[in-house]
């Protein structure tokens, strides 16, 4: 029942369903969120917005926080370098 | 530039979980102007994630829901508060705006977050909090046949793999560092809280078949850019378990940054109240997990007893006291089942990551001998989490206590800093 | 802690604390230094680690001209953690009135050998293209430098316990007399000499010395490298730094090696609390952004403020304390204790082991009459 739309991840296509989060959607996509100080790749960790592991560049915005943030049609994210 | 909204309320709820809501509830009914204010872009906080459709909270969820529309409560979902410019006002920023909200009683219903121990490869992607892969999955994260292993501690354990069954995981494995013996006195104590008894069978059935090992903890990730497996200690002997994701959480810490920015004692890392839920600060009220951790059904009394007491409704509130005190007896019995062993203060090697978001490792903090200095010398705790993940570990592992709190007590805009109420810029005269 | 008797005894373990310690041990003399809380944990820990050579006065460019040289001759054997970095200042004009001031400025560092360089509008905008249009030039002063304060001061004290210094923390001074300082566990601690680098409380251990709080506030940004690459001062800053009865604001603004955004600054008179004063932030976030619009959708991680040691004529207190015949003041450094600590600690020494001062030491010493005070 739950439509589906994609967003880019890294460049590449990914299929989310309605109501996915970007965290979801980069997840799904195996991309890490960002790059550790120390160049670890990072994913989401808690899931609620308090770690700040799942921030990515989304519309050229750094530093969002993607677990908070629904997808839309046609999203650009990027893991943040 | 960001839009700059006001608002006024009698009583100001923060958080929107169980606790908040009984408590907007509660007030708005008692004929309050109310405003409730969360982060989320739903009501329910964490536990009700997902909204009312789903889960076994579903009916009571729904019910308190209906009633706050009900009730008429000014509702700020995706509003995140993080300062405290002056007396009676808060200030909370969205996506795009900032709100300054005004109140005569304030209650605080920030609720809890897990608690993270740090072990070698716990910082590789697909490795998450219990309630984080919970949350995730809620959010549309498919894991149907994926293998899952489940560890820490808590009552979250099961409730996250029972959810994570029935939305078509294989669970491979749940551990809970808890000793059988502790599990088995927690099941027996269960009978004096015929609620949680419902729950407790509704679960056994969920998760029958998963295998659960008692006094087990996980020892070390494996992977090369995600999470390939896990080893684990069992009865022990150490054990890898190969595996798609890990959701790992030691049970649940408060959230006490924004009630101590506002002056709120505390005792042993809660906040202090008296018996109608008033802080140490006359006109604010806390509810639910800071208070001390006790799950849901404490936190929906709670947040009646402060919703009622901040619109003067004592003696209403006084009627709830008796089932308050039954559900603090699960409380207790909580924190004396899932409290942490010593073996956990040993996970870490000397290369782990202590701090994630200055990546600091645990060599580097052995050095110090107390948080404020690990702080400045080594940037633990000056990341963007402020401290909520690194700071729960550092304190069991190295005994060390907490900083104090500064606003923002989460990061904000630059822009939204210089926010100013219209009092003080009346004092100097400047235009907003 | 030994109970033998020190050559020095040095109270504070700041920027300032730690300068002198390396230095008297550095001399052969057997230190202790004594401080309430953790190294570096005051002003050191607050402010910006601006390393930066002012003209505000001969005095005043003598001793940060003098202390810069320190610190480039210092820098090779500073650990990754203190985070050195020659960054440059750049003294940024709004105006024509304040281009004169920069020419001016020009003048007089490039009399005394500084290397600055004059920049016209389009110049400054290709250095810095974060910062809005319309402002007039500026002039880049390439010999300045930031760094990690709390890790210098560490760096210090360590090089100082290498030398045989002792350190000991979590002690407060309750009495300084001539021969000993008595701790707040009762313990008293002997020595020849007493330096009091206790910063903005100094005038808490010896009494009578015009050394005063002023409350300054800082913030820091999520990282976002690229955005600043100098150091950039308002010309503004020095009409706030000058001021002596009101509260200001200037634009201030460095980029840390994590790419971090520091953001300042502000002055307080009379300010005893350390908590986040919401009129004075919301000022100096507004003047930041009149420079750099961009920073206003930056993520602000975290605000705090610090304790500036202030004197009425802004020059620090080094030298031999009135009053005492045993007992010297390093305090009193203002904005400046980073830059001028290495430098304070040189000629302190000096005056203690009577060594000839690199540079006239008069105007710091902490016996100019009260007259020359008087003129504020």
């Amino acid at each position: 029942m739950s439509s589906e739309f994609t967003v880019r991840v890294n460049g590449a296509t990914v299929s989310v369903p309605a109501g996915a989060t970007v965290a979801v959607a980069m997840v799904i996509a195996g991309q890490p969120c960002r790059s550790s100080v120390i160049g670890e790749p990072r994913g989401p960790l808690c899931g609620m917005g308090i770690c700040f592991e799942c921030r990515a560049v989304v519309n050229g915005i750094p530093h969002s926080r993607t677990c908070q943030l629904l997808c839309e049609p046609d999203m650009e994210v990027q893991t943040d370098e | 530039m960001s839009n700059y909204s006001r608002e006024r309320f009698d009583v100001l709820v923060v958080g929107g979980g169980p606790a908040g809501i009984a408590a907007a509830v509660r007030s708005a009914e008692s004929g309050a102007r109310v405003g409730v204010a969360d982060e989320n872009v739903a009501p329910g906080g964490q536990i009700w994630r997902g909204g009312p459709s789903e889960g076994p909270h579903s009916f009571e969820a729904s019910s308190w829901l209906v009633r706050l529309k009900k009730a008429g409560v000014i509702e700020l979902w995706g509003k995140r508060v993080f300062h405290h410019p002056e007396a009676g006002i808060l200030l909370a920023e969205g996506l795009d705006d900032v709100w300054e909200l005004s109140y005569r009683n304030l209650v605080l219903a920030t609720g809890a977050r897990e608690r993270f121990l740090p072990f070698p490869g716990w910082t590789l992607p697909n490795l998450m909090g219990a309630g984080g892969l919970q949350a995730l999955v809620k959010s549309g994260l498919p894991i149907q046949g994926k293998r899952i292993v489940v560890a820490g501690t808590g009552p979250l354990l099961l409730a996250v793999a029972s959810y994570l069954h029935k939305q078509g995981a294989e669970i491979l494995l749940i551990c809970e560092q808890a000793s059988v013996s502790k599990l088995a006195r927690f099941a027996v104590m269960l009978i004096r809280h015929p609620e949680k008894i419902f729950q407790g069978l509704q679960l056994s059935k969920d998760i029958a078949g998963i295998p659960l090992a008692t006094s087990s903890w996980p020892v070390a990730a494996h992977g090369k850019r995600t999470l390939e497996a896990v080893t684990i200690s069992r009865a022990g002997k150490s054990e890898t378990v190969q595996c798609d994701y890990l959701a790992c959480g030691f049970h649940l810490v408060p959230n006490t940054e924004l009630p101590v920015l506002l002056g709120c004692r505390t005792r042993c890392g809660y906040v202090q109240v008296d018996e109608l839920q008033q802080t140490s600060v006359p006109g604010i009220f806390c509810a639910g997990e800071p208070t001390g951790i006790g799950g849901m059904d404490l936190a929906i009394i709670e947040g009646q007893i402060a919703g009622l007491a901040a619109t003067g409704k004592a003696s209403e509130a006084r009627m709830l006291f008796p089932k308050r005190e039954r559900f603090r007896r699960f409380a207790r019995l909580l924190d004396e089942t899932f409290c942490l062993r010593s073996e956990l203060r040993s996970l870490p090697s000397a290369d782990t990551l202590i701090c994630r978001c200055e990546d600091v490792s645990y060599s580097r903090l052995r050095e110090h001998t107390s948080w404020r200095a690990a702080k400045l010398h080594t940037r633990c705790g000056m990341g963007p989490c402020q401290g909520r993940i690194c700071g729960p570990a550092t304190q069991f592992i190295f005994k060390w206590n907490p900083d104090s709190v500064r606003p923002p007590v989460f990061p904000a805009r630059v822009e939204h800093l210089a926010a100013q109420p219209q009092s003080i810029s009346e004092v100097t005269g400047e235009v907003q | 802690m030994n109970k033998e008797t020190y050559d020095v005894v040095i109270v504070g373990a700041g920027i300032v604390g730690a300068a002198c310690a390396d230095a008297f041990a550095g001399r052969g003399l057997r230190v202790a230094v004594v401080d309430r809380d953790v190294v570096g944990g005051g002003a050191t820990a607050a402010g910006m680690g601006h390393i930066v050579v002012m003209d505000d006065s001969d005095a005043q460019f003598a001793l940060t001209n003098y202390s810069q040289r320190l610190w480039q001759q210092l820098r090779p054997e500073l650990p990754d953690d203190v985070e050195y970095e020659q960054a440059g200042t750049i003294w940024v004009a709004a105006d024509e009135e304040e281009m004169t001031e920069v020419l001016r400025k020009r003048e007089y560092y490039q009399k005394r050998a500084v290397a600055v360089e004059v920049m016209d509008a389009h110049q400054l905008m290709k250095a810095e293209p974060n910062l809005r249009e319309g402002l007039a030039g500026g002039l880049l002063v390439s010999g300045d430098a930031v760094l990690y304060p709390p890790c210098a001061a560490r760096f210090l004290i360590g090089r100082a316990q290498q030398r045989g210094a002792q350190l000991r923390l979590g002690a407060s001074v309750v009495q300084i007399s001539e021969s000993s300082v008595r701790l707040n566990d009762g313990q008293e601690v002997a020595a020849g000499i007493i330096v009091n680098a206790a910063g903005a409380n100094a005038a808490e251990l010896t009494a009578d010395i015009d050394v005063k709080k002023r409350k300054g506030h800082l913030v820091i940004t999520d990282r976002y490298p690229g955005f600043l690459r100098h150091q950039l001062v308002e010309l503004g800053y020095l009409k706030s730094a000058h001021s002596v009865s009101r509260d200001s604001v200037a634009f201030n603004v460095q980029p840390r090696r994590t790419g971090q955004i520091l953001i300042g600054s502000s002055r307080q008179y009379g300010a005893e609390h350390k908590e986040v004063d919401q009129v004075m932030l919301a000022r100096m976030v507004r003047r930041a952004q009149e420079y750099m619009p961009a920073l206003g959708s930056m993520s602000a991680v975290r605000v705090w403020t610090g304790f500036r040691a202030a004197t009425p004529d802004k020059l620090p207190l080094i030298g031999p304390c009135p009053g005492y015949k045993s007992v010297f003041l390093a305090t009193g450094h203002e904005g400046l204790g980073i830059t001028t600590s290495l430098g304070t600690a040189r000629i302190l020494v000096d005056q203690v082991t009577g060594s000839k001062p690199e540079i006239a030491v008069e105007p710091y010493l902490p016996s100019r009459t009260a007259k020359e005070y008087a003129h504020v």
